[in-house]
């Protein structure tokens, strides 16, 4: 999520090494500028992942939050 | 040893216990302390003036508005958290929106397209997620916390603010209620008072629902 409303910073599937290992590479340094990596896990729940999961069909990277 | 997800921001906040049902009923026991504390000193001078000098009623008057104003402000305090902050541009706006569509249910999308107030049933009550803040509507309805909470980025469009902190309470509800500041806790009846009126429809949504 940005400026824009949100954009796609990379899109795989589970088969594609070539497309899992660049998006991994995009993943990794969302996180290292301190970002969160978050998967919903059903309605109302979600979790917060370090490394890509492959699987999930949806990563969304949120800032950090703080008390106003 | 527990392994429910923890919040990583609470890391932030390593001063503040983590909030637990227990506790939220300590801190708003508190409020209501304070409530009382501040309003049956003002009555108290009202009722005694009146019986000692019957001509005192503009003196009396005044007290009695103190009593009712003093809590009055801050629920409006509260109401603030949830107030709607400046608008980016349309198209980011909209992309925001679809976003924060999809995280949500049916329902859900529909009340906040209506409110600007994004409901979410957790385990302390029913939450009511804005841009800047949330409310949390205690079971039974009747009470109410405004937690003050935002994502560090200004330039953020309106829904995309909400999703970060939909998602970050959806990961650790205990977790955000511990990094929020709590900015008022009393009666839903006073925050209503204090709300814009289009948001008024979510808390009542939420009332019903909690």
């Amino acid at each position: 999520m940005d400026q824009t409303g949100h954009t796609t910073l990379a899109e795989w599937t589970p088969g594609d090494a070539a497309a899992v290992e660049a998006a991994a590479i995009a993943f990794r340094a969302e996180l290292d500028q301190g970002l969160y990596a978050v998967v919903s896990t059903g309605e109302g729940h979600a979790e917060q992942v370090r490394e890509l999961p492959e699987g999930a069909e949806l990563v969304i990277l949120r800032r950090p939050i703080a008390g106003g | 040893m527990s392994t429910a997800p923890v919040l990583p921001e609470t890391a932030a906040v390593p001063w503040r216990p983590r909030l637990d049902a227990a506790r939220l009923r300590r801190r708003e026991l508190g409020w209501t302390l304070s409530t009382l504390a501040h309003t049956i000193p003002f009555i108290a001078v009202a009722v005694v003036m009146l019986y000692l000098e019957p001509l005192s009623v503009p003196v009396a008057a005044l007290a009695l508005v103190h009593a009712w104003g003093i809590p009055a402000l801050y629920a409006n305090r509260g109401a603030c958290v949830v107030r709607p902050r400046r608008r980016g541009g349309e198209g980011p706006e909209e992309v925001a929106l679809g976003l924060l569509g999809d995280l949500l249910g049916h329902e859900a999308r529909d009340l906040h397209a209506r409110t600007g107030l994004a409901p979410e049933r957790g385990a302390l009550g029913v939450w009511l997620v804005g841009e800047a803040g949330a409310l949390l509507v205690r079971p039974g309805g009747r009470r109410v916390d405004c937690w003050c909470v935002k994502v560090d980025a200004a330039d953020l469009p309106s829904a995309d603010r909400t999703a970060h902190l939909l998602l970050a309470l959806r990961e650790d509800e205990a977790g955000f209620a511990t990094v929020a500041n709590l900015a008022f806790s009393g009666g839903t009846w006073r925050l209503r008072h204090r709300l814009a009126g289009p948001m008024r429809p979510a808390l009542a949504a939420a009332r019903a629902a909690a």
